[in-house]
């Protein structure tokens, strides 16, 4: 299983991102967890300054962009 | 690096271990995906040079193009009001969108150089006066929006980055809008682009020294002090050329995506202005002779925020009707400068006293420039 962190304190840009993994995991089929990052300690602790970042497996991903669910499937799977 | 390069070997292990697993299938289909990449890349680039050679030769046929709409297509009288209104809103808005689509890929393209990330780094550990020039300059180009303000704010005062150096890079970042600046070379020349560049950096320097001078570090918030940051993700450090100028056309979507409409009301409220107030209408309200319309601009335009792109047209067509250059870049910066939403997030982070001094001294700041245009221009 593959887990999806979406990190981001809450803005526009950060839950539109965390609705695009989640179709996007939808979309790859696999086994997916998709969990939401908003606490500014956790979300600095993976070494970013600019939101809304995707981490996968603990590994960062996008920083500061939201890519189209077809970019983010690719970048998952 | 060396550090960087071992962790990417992992990264690269964990993948081929996954791929072993089923190996036909998956490599098949990263043959082809990167087959379809680099012919989708090459496609990308020649478009994008073929779009690069064509932008100076319809920017320079806009004047012709706006008159032949207004006066042979519409059918609007030469001179009227109604036709000086139409003509500047259809001179206006392909510039507008020609010089913003160019210059926000181009920036874009910049900014890939300077992360936040690598903005903290070179920060870190200068001294103070030094650091405030420095955050001002950096500010320009480091790419971040207001959401983002939080997290960068404490990933600077993790980094023992002083305070005023901080709120230097704050201030500077807004204040010297890069969509503004290009948009002032565009309509109005380099002088005032330049001048507007460098009392944006003036006021962020000496606003950040002057924070830095009142002894504000008990008025962040206690817990700022407790987070700790992790290391830089490997993903910040190594960017190809492709990526990069795929980040400057993310950017352009993004921005011109968001802004859009503010640019066509504001052009919208620019034409108006340009062709039915009478000439030299503001110069008793918004001249040099009324010292006074520098404060009172500034504190108007404190809490409206408009996008710098909306802003400029509206100052375009204010100055030709007699209005003051320092008046009006006062409103300008006040309006782009100082943003209600920005401080509600701040809050967060900072004490409202601490949030008071910042509006005060900026508000203050902006008012000088103001009177010290209209005296020297």
């Amino acid at each position: 299983m593959k887990k999806l962190q979406v990190l981001g304190p809450g803005c526009p840009k950060c839950m539109e991102l965390a609705k695009r993994s989640e179709e996007a995991a939808k979309a790859a089929g696999g086994d997916f967890e998709v969990e939401k990052v908003s606490d500014l300690s956790k979300i600095m602790a993976f070494g970013i300054m600019i939101t809304p970042a995707l981490v996968v497996d603990g590994v960062v991903k996008v920083v500061g962009q939201v890519p189209s669910v077809d970019e983010i499937k690719k970048i998952i799977s | 690096m060396d550090n960087q390069n071992i962790q990417d070997k992992e990264a690269g292990i964990v993948v081929t271990y996954t791929a072993a697993k089923q190996p036909t299938c998956l490599i098949s289909k990263w043959e082809t995906a990167t087959a379809e990449l680099s012919a989708r890349q090459i496609l990308k680039l020649i478009l994008l040079g073929l779009a690069l050679v064509a932008w100076y030769p319809i920017y320079s046929q806009l004047i012709p193009f706006s008159n032949w709409i207004t006066y042979d297509l519409l059918r609007i009288t030469r001179g009227t009001h109604l036709g000086d209104a139409v003509s500047f809103f259809f001179l206006d808005i392909p510039k507008v969108f020609m010089l913003l689509i160019l210059v926000i890929w181009a920036v874009g393209v910049l900014r890939s150089f300077f992360t936040p990330e690598r903005t903290r780094t070179i920060l870190a550990g200068k001294r103070e006066v030094l650091g405030d020039v420095l955050a001002a300059l950096l500010g320009v180009v480091t790419p971040f929006c207001s959401c983002s303000a939080v997290p960068l704010f404490i990933g600077f005062v993790e980094a023992g980055i002083p305070i005023s150096v901080t709120f230097a890079f704050l201030i500077s970042a807004p204040m010297v809008n890069e969509i503004a600046l290009v948009l002032l070379f565009g309509l109005f020349g380099w002088r005032i682009a330049l001048i507007y560049m460098s009392m944006g950096l003036l006021i962020a320097m000496v606003t950040g020294w002057i924070i830095g001078r009142l002894n504000m570090e008990r008025q962040v918030e206690d817990w700022v002090y407790e987070i700790r940051m992790g290391q830089t993700p490997a993903l910040l450090q190594k960017l190809t050329w492709m990526n990069r100028i795929d980040y400057g056309l993310h950017q352009v979507k993004d921005i011109v995506g968001k802004v859009w409409l503010y640019i066509i009301l504001g052009i919208g409220a620019g034409a108006a202005i340009h062709g039915y107030v009478p000439e030299g209408f503001l110069a008793a309200l918004m001249g040099k002779q009324a010292w006074w319309s520098v404060p009172v601009a500034v504190v108007l335009g404190a809490p409206l925020y408009s996008n710098a792109a909306g802003i400029i047209p509206v100052v375009q067509a204010l100055l030709e009707k007699g209005a003051a250059l320092g008046t009006v870049l006062a409103f300008m910066m006040s309006i782009i400068g100082i943003s209600f939403p920005e401080c509600v997030i701040l809050r967060k982070v900072l004490k409202p006293r601490l949030i008071a001094v910042f509006i005060g001294v900026v508000t203050v700041g902006i008012i000088i420039v103001g009177f010290i245009f209209n005296a020297i221009m």
